[in-house]
């Protein structure tokens, strides 16, 4: 879907840099990178992630680089908490937004836990909070630092939270857990990424990555009572806060 | 024999014959920097444009040097399982590479194992955006 996106806005000086955090690595994400089933999508999945008929009709298998980043090392530095999230880098190499999602509206407490549909109101919303997102990085590329969704450093700031000690910790846990599960050691790398779940919670890249670290789950959308379960449990840890597109003081 | 795997940011490096020694590490000079890129000199621990005074307690009389004690210095968490030691990075550090509003650089495989570092598209618009296939 983003490669609609980006067909679109490629030759404007414009670059898209998609980093999957998967720590079973290819075999994670080969099928969804080359997408030989892309025209079999469910339709389902475009209501739920509120892609417009447009975008989703124009589908493609990425032509952008699609980075594996096993160890979840982009997500530590830049403070990412769950998937899809982005940001917005200049010419220069600077920030100019905030970590924030990508568009998303969290469709999970709406939709039906077996069949995954939602209803048309809330259909509706993840649509508006999608295409109001795409508009504004189309505003982006077209106006650049005059851009209204580009915001002052003190803003971008003030958005982000930095991390705390046991952030890092949990990120430690994870580089062990990696390294654990490339070695074949699936029991002890699970209990390095549940300790990273447990001293940061708010994290969902752990808590999704930790479920689904099982030969038979790797590479699937968990849909299974496990994420449920563990959704309503952690609601104090915002899934898809919101992007706020407001406009920046004048 | 035995054996120590070093994890140290995105370094990945066995060193054998290297044993903890309680919950101390001690490497020579030279292992240090294959596994950490600090290179003993005379001002200190050096890497880049950086350089950290020794103290005596992190050094032994034939110029090892226990990289637990100097990692706790620089407020680094230090993870073990059995002989598998990972270092992070702390969090003063973590956040001024953030907050500085310069993108952090990192260099990751595509799926066809051809590097890509962020820095490569220096000059334009960057989207950049995480997904999972969780």
């Amino acid at each position: 879907m983003w490669q609609a996106v980006y067909a679109e806005l490629k030759d404007q000086g414009f670059e898209m840099v998609a980093v999957a955090f998967d720590t079973a690595g290819k075999a994670a994400v080969e099928a969804k990178i080359r997408a030989a089933d892309i025209a079999e999508r469910p339709v389902v999945l475009a209501r739920l992630m509120g892609w417009s008929e447009d975008l989703w009709a124009r589908q493609a298998p990425p032509t952008y680089p699609c980075l594996i980043d096993q160890g979840h090392e982009v997500a530590e530095r830049y403070g990412m908490r769950n998937v899809p999230q982005a940001v917005w880098i200049d010419e220069h190499g600077r920030l100019v937004r905030p970590v924030e999602s990508a568009g998303t509206y969290d469709m999970v407490p709406h939709m039906d836990r077996e069949t995954f549909e939602v209803p048309e109101e809330a259909a509706a919303h993840g649509l508006e909070v999608r295409n109001a997102y795409i508009d504004a990085l189309r505003d982006w590329v077209r106006h650049g630092a005059d851009s209204r969704y580009v915001l002052p450093a003190d803003e971008i700031r003030q958005r982000m939270s930095g991390p705390r000690p046991d952030d890092v910790l949990a990120a430690n846990h994870v580089r062990l857990g990696r390294y654990l599960y490339t070695q074949g050691e699936l029991a002890r790398a699970k209990q390095h990424f549940n300790e990273a779940v447990r001293l940061c919670p708010a994290s969902w890249n752990y808590r999704r990555q930790s479920m689904m670290l099982d030969a038979d789950r790797v590479g699937e959308l968990n849909g299974g009572e496990d994420f449920f379960a563990a959704f309503d449990a952690n609601r104090q840890y915002p899934y898809y806060p919101e992007a706020d597109l407001g406009l920046a003081e004048a | 024999m035995s054996a120590t795997v070093l994890l140290y940011d995105e370094r990945e490096t066995t060193l054998p014959g290297v044993e903890a020694s309680g919950d101390a590490l001690w490497l020579s000079a030279s292992e240090l920097e294959q596994a950490t890129g600090w290179k003993l000199q005379s001002e200190g621990l050096c890497r880049g444009d950086a350089c950290v005074g020794v103290d005596p307690a992190w050094r032994d009389g034939e110029d090892r040097i226990d990289v637990t004690a100097f990692a706790r210095h620089m407020d680094q968490p230090i993870t073990r399982d059995d002989n598998i030691w990972a270092f992070g990075e702390s969090v003063s550090a973590r956040h001024d590479a953030l907050f500085s509003l310069e993108a952090p650089d990192f260099t990751l495989p595509d799926i066809d194992g051809v590097m890509h570092s962020l820095s490569d598209y220096r000059g334009k618009k960057v989207f950049l955006h995480s997904w999972g296939s969780y």
